[in-house]
């Protein structure tokens, strides 16, 4: 049966040949503003580490007061960022299952060949548990120990670019790599690792910014001086002059992250960040009541609006532009299938029951919307295309295509022209077969 | 024109003139909210800078291997630079407008005052900044090369005197006489103003700065640290050679430093274009759903114009044979058309605000100006008047012998 509803669609199809060209451009072209707009959307929104984001905790203490917050910032206004006397603190006292606090470098790296151009190169001071708590990939060697971090080791891991750069893709662990004008030693290699969204420091970096590609012991960096090359908040001067005078001050600009594997771990580091912060104000530091907060990774992704709300709204807006396509094809089905109410008529009157006039014409949306869905795969990859050149180059590259979007827009391109057939399927099953007979 | 036997037709169609009023109701709704957003990115990226950017290229420097005294490397440089053929001028900053990062601060009217009365961008500037810039003064003088002094990284600026822009001159002084008057960066000395500029935008594009905008304020130092941006004018038609010679040269007076591959190098007209990208990307992608919704709408009031037009040969016949003229029955269709579309447009109102309400509590939008929804009916009207023309045209052929005919 199923093959001689198609044969009966396809000559339907063909007959009003107009109708169904504009029926299947307004599925495809809903389908592919939805689509292409969602493949957007979906890169920037994206989990960056699904096995791992609900244990990975950014905490936030006030610092600066209610009065900093007159200005009526985003969201709760407490600073994104730690000043380096609570980020210390906080380290000291250790209480998460693993802990980690970093700010970005841009050190220099110097060739040993004097030809070369120096270059900087972007990376993180972060502490040892750092390569644990995010499962980063090792091609070679591996992380250093927390005995590096407490004797603030010269030590260094590298990405697998600079690794090619600097070494021609060779196993570097052991030796040396010149940053600032310091020796490190080279303890690991990464293997290719670019998260996107950077989502470990969203307060310091760029989300969707150049992928790190060195990284140094925390309290190494600071020793060196190394320069935050995030940004510095300070809510008053500075209390001293140079790099001591920041380690000292109440200026934020230090980035933290925690690792709590279990509900209760993660209430009571909530009610430890509340006492920390009520120890200060005991201590005369803060002279206003505790204000913290413990957000988890995705909800500290939408904290820092990762996605930035164009995206949001365009999302809705071409979902939006779908539905109008969807009421436009109900409209149409409905014109086409009730021209032919002879035909149903005739239909009924020899015996067929309601069913099967309800999945011939199922058949025939079905088509067309197959047809949509083929045109909307088509003008999606236009459509992303397209896109490329209109967003901002870090965005766009990582908008893709990939088969799991393939068969979303196909599958969304069907369901949607199915869902819009329902009620021209309804009214052409309820045509009363003596009343078109006696027309004729 | 009778309208109530238009009314009594369409009783007999309603799932199609419900379809047609929803669509134009949707379509309605979209394109207010979507022209809104356009004119918005639009004003946004369109905002003046304030400073003559087709003659402007900014250099990214990093100076490597040394440690301490930059001071005389940024004299060097500058030299170095304002000798290159084609460059009309120099200086160093920490920041330029649309660059996207750079330092903002508070400004009080008194000392140590409790919350600041404006915010401000704080660009490091010398005597060669506004020459160089093309920025006007309004009032007051520049500074002098004697005023410049040096200030190291990650120290508190106490600037003996600024120039500010009219924008932030008015914010702290109302009434127009911010000259010669005092103005607190740093929280317990004064900085006399000496100069008003006319426009010099803050270097943030996005809801960051959205407040303060184009509050920005000059002060008197050259920021002795390891990286500083070099701002040059360039004579007219020489940007490209100067692109090419202006780091060669910096490179041949001395090897030890860093200017990025990618962004190290870039002329204004780029710095704006990767500022605004978003802004245009989205503007671009709104007009594209626009256009697209406006040709869908207009193709689905064609397709069941015509089906009801062939569905309805036989009474136009008999109308016809009963003494209508062509030009009645086309302006039935019109008619009937714009009694849709008017239905369409009433509810689409309701929809156009309600989804502007929805999207500002959810997306930071801001609230549809009512003209956008009166000009989006108007022109919806127009779009279903001007698409049920054709298929009304080809009733009004109907021969009257049609109504003889049997179906």
């Amino acid at each position: 049966m199923f093959g001689y509803y198609l044969e009966l669609a396809f000559r339907s199809l063909r007959r009003s040949l107009g109708l169904t060209v504009l029926m299947v451009l307004a599925i495809g072209f809903g389908v592919a503003a939805s689509m292409s707009t969602y493949a957007v959307f979906r890169a920037m929104s994206g989990d960056p580490i699904p096995w791992k984001s609900s244990k990975l905790f950014f905490p936030q203490i006030d610092v600066w007061g209610p009065a900093s917050r007159q200005g009526g910032q985003r969201g709760d206004g407490l600073p994104a960022d730690m000043t380096y006397i609570d980020a210390m603190a906080l380290m000291r006292q250790h209480r998460a299952a693993q802990q980690t606090a970093m700010y970005p470098i841009l050190p220099t790296v110097y060739p040993d060949d004097p030809a070369e151009k120096s270059r900087a190169v972007p990376g993180h001071a972060v502490y040892a548990a750092f390569f644990a708590m995010l499962d980063v990939p090792f091609r070679y060697g591996s992380g250093w120990s927390s005995a590096d971090d407490g004797h603030r080791a010269r030590v260094a891991v590298i990405d697998s670019q600079l690794n090619q750069r600097l070494f021609g893709g060779a196993n570097s662990v052991g030796k040396a790599i010149r940053l600032d004008g310091h020796s490190y030693r080279i303890t690991g290699v990464l293997a290719d690792w670019h998260p996107q969204p950077q989502f470990y420091d969203l307060a310091n970096s760029n989300a969707f910014g150049p992928a790190d590609q060195v990284f140094v012991p925390f309290a190494t960096a600071v020793d060196q001086q190394l320069p935050t090359n995030g940004g510095m908040g300070c809510g008053q001067a500075l209390p001293g002059p140079g790099f001591a005078g920041v380690l000292s001050s109440s200026c934020v600009w230090v980035a933290y992250m925690v690792e709590l594997d279990d509900a209760a771990q993660v209430a009571s580091y909530r009610s430890y960040l509340n006492g920390y912060a009520r120890e200060q104000q005991q201590a005369g530091r803060f002279s206003w009541p505790p204000n913290t907060q413990l957000r988890d990774l995705s909800r500290w992704m939408d904290q820092m609006g990762v996605v930035p709300p164009e995206s949001k709204v365009s999302l809705v807006v071409s979902f939006c532009l779908l539905l109008v396509c969807m009421v436009n094809a109900v409209g149409l089905l409905l014109a086409k299938f009730l021209r032919r109410s002879n035909e149903i008529g005739v239909r009924r009157a020899l015996g067929a029951s309601r069913a099967a006039i309800a999945s011939q014409f199922a058949v025939e949306a079905g088509v067309v919307g197959l047809a949509g869905g083929v045109l909307g795969l088509l003008l999606t990859w236009l459509g992303v295309a397209w896109m490329h050149g209109v967003l901002p180059r870090q965005i766009a590259v990582l908008t893709r295509i990939d088969p799991s979007l393939l068969w979303q827009t196909l599958l969304l391109a069907i369901a949607a022209t199915l869902l819009a057939g329902l009620y021209p399927i309804l009214r052409a099953t309820h045509v009363r077969p003596a009343m078109q007979l006696k027309i004729d | 024109m009778q309208i109530s036997p238009i009314l009594s037709a369409l009783r007999h169609h309603k799932a199609g003139t419900a379809l047609i009023a929803m669509q134009i109701a949707l379509t309605l709704a979209i394109v207010c909210n979507t022209l809104f957003i356009i004119q918005q990115r639009v004003a946004h990226l369109s905002r003046p800078s304030g400073i003559d950017e087709a003659h402007l290229l900014r250099i990214q420097n990093q100076w490597v291997g040394q440690h301490g005294d930059y001071a005389p490397l940024l004299a060097a440089d500058l030299a170095t630079l304002r000798h290159v053929p084609g460059v009309v001028d120099a200086y160093a900053t920490n920041s330029v407008p649309l660059s996207g990062g750079g330092w903002s601060t508070g400004l009080g009217l008194k000392p140590s005052q409790n919350g600041p009365t404006a915010m401000t961008a704080i660009y490091f500037a010398d005597d060669h900044t506004l020459p160089t810039l093309g920025v006007k003064l309004v009032a007051g003088r520049n500074f002098r090369a004697d005023e410049i002094s040096d200030m190291p990284a990650l120290s508190k600026p106490t600037p003996p005197f600024v120039i500010i822009t009219r924008a932030l001159a008015s914010k702290l002084y109302p009434h127009g006489d911010a000259l010669g008057k005092s103005v607190y960066v740093a929280p317990d000395k004064p900085s006399t103003i000496i100069g008003v500029v006319r426009r010099l935008q803050a270097p943030w594009t996005g809801n960051f700065a959205a407040s303060f905008s184009d509050n920005s304020t000059l002060v008197p130092f050259r920021l002795i640290t390891n990286g500083t941006n070099f701002v040059l004018r360039v004579r007219t038609g020489q940007m490209g050679n100067v692109m090419r010679t202006a780091p060669k040269a910096l490179y041949a007076a001395n090897r030890m430093r860093v200017i990025p591959d990618d962004d190290g190098v870039m002329p204004f007209s780029a710095i704006r274009a990767k500022a605004y990208a978003s802004d245009r990307g989205m503007a671009i992608l709104m007009a594209v759903i626009c256009v697209m919704l406006l040709a869908i709408t207009a193709a689905g009031i064609v397709g069941l114009t015509s089906f009801w037009v062939g569905q309805r040969r036989k009474q136009i016949g008999v109308r016809r044979a009963l003494g209508a003229t062509r030009g009645d029955i086309l302006s039935y269709f019109l008619t009937e058309n714009l009694l849709i579309g008017m239905g369409g447009v009433l509810l689409g109102i309701a929809l156009a605000i309600g989804l502007n309400l929805w999207m500002v509590t959810r997306f930071e939008m801001q609230h549809l100006s009512l003209w956008y929804v009166l000009a989006g009916a108007v022109a919806l009207l127009l779009l279903g008047q001007g698409a049920v023309f054709a298929p009304a045209l080809r009733a009004s052929r109907v021969p009257p012998v049609e109504a003889t005919r049997s179906v």
